[in-house]
C-alpha cells in the first residue's frame, strides 16, 4: 500500500467523499424562466420567483429533469421514477427565499460508480450515493465595502445537480481523477458546460484519516473547491492538519472548513454549531416528480457514446493501451478529433499509437504554447492525418515532421505542401546516403582514429554531420545502419 | 415531545425571530397544543399506509425550458432599503 501517508509516529490513511455540484446546461432556471447565461449586469436575471417576492409559485423546468435522468444514466445509476423536492432552511443574505429547495429523502438519481484509470493500467470504482436537484444560491461579494456585502441574485435558482460519492477515495490524485471523469462524462453527456473557472463545476471534499484497518474517524468537509488544483491542495493540508491534532493525543471535532486559495490553508468557518440544523420538509409549493419508465427509455436511448464505451473500442479497434484510450477519451473534443484524424485515411488504422503521440504530445503542446484550444485548431484532423502519413511511409522523418507541424500551425498550409515547397523529402536512396558519409569519414581522420580507438559516443558525432550535409533529410535508420558498417570495415 | 423555554428559543434564533418572555411563553403554549394535536392524531394506525402527498391526484406541471430576456433589475431593486449600481447591498457578512 503506498497511499499511505507518514506521520511523526505513525503510517495514515485519508478516506475521502466528494459532493460536486455540476450546472446543469439549460436555458432557464430549474423553477423560473430567467436565463442562466454567466457574466451578465447583476440581477439583470432575476424573476419575481427568483427574487423570493410574496405569492410566487416555482413551475419545474422539464429539461432539466431529463438533464438528471440522463446524467445518472452516464453515471451507471438507478433512475427513481418517483421523487421529492424538499426545503433546506438556511439564512444567508444571497438565498432570498430563506430556504433553497432540495431534494433530500428521495432523490431523482440513486444508487451508481464511475471508474477512474490509472496511468499503470489498473483501474477503480469510485462508487455514487446519489444525485439530486437543487437551487443554486446567488452571489456574494464580500470584499468590495467594509461595512457592505454585495448581493448578485442571478445565480439564484440555477439548477444544480449535487453529485455525492461514497467515501471511496484514497488519495488527492484519485480525487482529481474522479472529479475530472466526472467532468467529462458530463461533457460528453452535454448536461453541464464543465467549466470550473466560472463555477460550473465545483466540489466539497469530506476528509477523514485513520490507522490502516480502523474504523472511519471523524470527518471535516472542506466547502466550495472549484478547481482540481484547489481539491488537491486542500485535501493535502487537511490530512497533514487532522494527523497533527491526532498524533498530539488530541481529536478531531467535525467541523466545516473553508479553504483560503492564497495561502493554501484550511480554517473553520463560524456559526458551526446551526450549521447543520437545516429543518428539512418536503416543499408544499412542488407536487412529487414522477418521471414514467416510457420517458426514462426514450432519454435512455438519446445518450451518446460515453468515455467508458469509446475508451474500449480504441483499445479493441486500435490496440491501444489502457493509458493512451483513456487520455484520448477525457475530453470528448480529443476523442473527436482522433476519429477523424484517424479516418481521414484508412492507411492511418495501423499507425494509431502515432497517431495518439502525435496528438496528445506534439499537437497539445503547440496548442499551449499559444494557448489555443482543440476545438479552433489550426491543424485540421485531415491535414495531421496527412502528415502521420508522410512519416509512416517514411516519406519525412519524424524529426522533419516535428518543423513541418510548427510550419502548418503558423502557416495553415498543408503537410503536402510545406513538404514539396521547402523539398523536405527524405532521402532513402542507398547511394545517396553512402554518398554522404563517405564524405564525412573523408573530412574526419582523427575522429574515425579515436572512434575506432574504442570512442563508441562519436558514432553520434558522425551522423550529426551526415545529418547536417543532407539538412536533416537521410532516413536515421538508414544513416545509422550504412555509418556502422563503413566505420566497422575500416577496422 | 414537549416545547420548553431552550426549544422555542432555539427556533426564534434559526428563524431569526426575537421573542420576548412574554412572546415565548404565548409560543410555548400555542405549539405545544399543536403537537398534542399531532399526537392525537399518532393514535390511529397507518401501518401499510403510504404516505399522503398530494390529494388532487393532479400531477407536477412542468414547463419548456425556455428563457424570457426581460431584465427587470430596476423592478427587482425597487423595494431594496440599499443598492449599489445594480446590486442588493446589505450589512456585512462574512464566514
Amino acid at each position: 500500500m503506498n497511499d499511505l501517508i507518514k506521520g511523526e509516529k505513525y503510517d495514515w490513511e485519508m478516506v475521502i467523499g466528494l459532493e460536486i455540484h455540476a450546472q446543469v446546461k439549460s436555458n432557464s432556471k430549474l423553477f423560473s424562466s430567467s436565463s442562466t447565461r454567466f457574466g451578465s449586469s447583476p440581477n439583470s436575471q432575476v424573476s419575481l420567483v427568483d427574487a423570493a417576492m410574496p405569492g410566487m409559485l416555482p413551475v419545474i423546468n422539464k429539461y432539466c429533469v431529463e438533464q438528471a435522468v440522463k446524467t445518472g444514466v452516464g453515471l451507471n445509476a438507478k433512475i427513481n421514477n418517483y421523487s421529492v423536492f424538499d426545503r433546506k432552511n438556511y439564512f444567508y443574505a444571497d438565498l432570498p427565499q430563506g430556504y433553497q429547495i432540495s431534494q433530500y429523502k428521495y432523490p431523482i438519481v440513486g444508487e451508481g460508480k464511475v471508474t477512474i484509470d490509472f496511468k499503470d493500467g489498473t483501474s477503480k470504482d469510485i462508487r455514487i450515493v446519489r444525485l439530486h436537484l437543487e437551487q443554486d444560491a446567488g452571489k456574494s461579494l464580500h470584499d468590495q465595502n467594509p461595512s457592505k456585502t454585495y448581493v448578485d441574485l442571478n445565480r439564484s435558482g440555477v439548477a444544480l445537480m449535487e453529485i455525492v460519492s461514497e467515501p471511496d477515495i484514497r488519495t488527492p490524485d484519485e480525487a482529481g481523477m474522479y472529479i475530472s471523469k466526472i467532468r467529462s462524462i458530463l461533457m460528453y453527456l452535454d448536461t453541464c458546460d464543465g467549466n470550473m473557472q466560472e463555477g460550473s463545476l465545483r466540489a466539497d471534499v469530506n476528509i477523514s484519516v485513520r490507522k490502516p484497518g480502523d474504523k472511519y474517524g471523524t470527518r471535516c468537509e472542506i466547502k466550495n473547491l472549484n478547481s482540481i488544483k484547489f481539491i488537491k491542495q486542500a485535501i493535502n493540508y487537511e490530512a497533514k492538519r487532522q494527523i497533527e491534532i491526532l498524533e498530539s493525543g488530541g481529536s478531531i471535532e467535525q467541523n466545516t472548513m473553508l479553504f483560503n486559495t492564497s495561502t493554501g490553508k484550511t480554517r473553520p468557518m463560524r456559526n458551526k454549531e446551526e450549521a447543520h440544523d437545516y429543518r428539512y420538509f418536503p416543499d408544499p409549493d412542488l407536487l412529487p416528480l414522477e418521471i414514467s419508465k416510457e420517458e426514462i427509455g426514450k432519454i435512455k436511448s438519446s445518450i451518446p457514446e460515453l468515455p467508458d464505451e469509446l475508451k474500449n473500442k480504441f483499445i479493441e479497434n486500435y490496440k491501444l493501451s489502457n493509458y493512451d484510450a483513456s487520455v484520448l477519451t477525457a475530453e470528448k473534443q480529443t476523442s473527436d478529433y482522433f476519429n477523424e484524424t484517424i479516418n481521414s485515411d484508412p492507411e492511418l488504422k495501423n499507425h494509431a499509437k502515432i497517431v495518439v503521440n502525435w496528438i496528445t504530445s506534439e499537437l497539445f503542446s503547440l496548442l499551449n504554447k499559444n494557448n489555443q484550444d482543440l476545438n479552433n485548431s489550426p491543424v485540421s484532423p485531415e491535414n495531421l492525418g496527412q502528415l502521420i502519413k508522410l512519416i509512416s511511409t517514411n516519406e519525412i522523418s519524424g524529426k522533419i515532421a516535428k518543423d513541418v507541424l510548427e510550419d502548418m500551425f503558423s502557416s495553415g498550409k498543408t503537410a503536402r505542401q510545406i513538404v514539396d515547397e521547402k523539398g523536405l523529402q527524405q532521402v532513402t536512396d542507398q547511394g545517396e546516403i553512402a554518398k554522404v558519409i563517405d564524405e564525412v569519414i573523408a573530412e574526419n581522420p582523427k575522429m574515425v582514429e579515436q572512434y575506432l580507438a574504442g570512442k563508441d559516443k562519436l558514432l553520434g558525432f558522425f551522423v550529426g554531420q551526415a545529418m547536417k550535409l543532407t539538412k536533416g533529410k537521410a532516413n536515421p535508420k538508414m544513416l545509422n545502419d550504412i555509418l556502422k558498417q563503413k566505420l566497422n570495415k575500416k577496422n | 415531545m414537549k416545547i420548553d423555554k431552550n426549544t422555542i428559543n432555539k427556533i426564534a434564533r434559526l428563524s431569526r425571530i426575537k421573542l420576548d418572555d412574554k412572546e415565548s411563553e404565548d409560543y410555548i403554549k400555542d405549539l405545544n397544543s399543536i403537537l398534542d394535536w399531532v399526537e392525537q392524531l399518532n393514535e390511529v394506525n397507518t401501518e401499510n399506509v403510504e404516505p399522503l402527498s398530494n390529494i388532487s391526484s393532479s400531477i407536477l406541471p412542468k414547463r419548456e425550458d425556455i428563457s424570457n430576456d426581460t431584465n427587470s433589475s430596476e423592478e427587482i431593486l425597487e423595494n431594496a432599503p440599499d443598492k449599489l449600481e445594480g446590486f442588493f447591498a446589505v450589512p456585512k457578512v462574512v464566514e
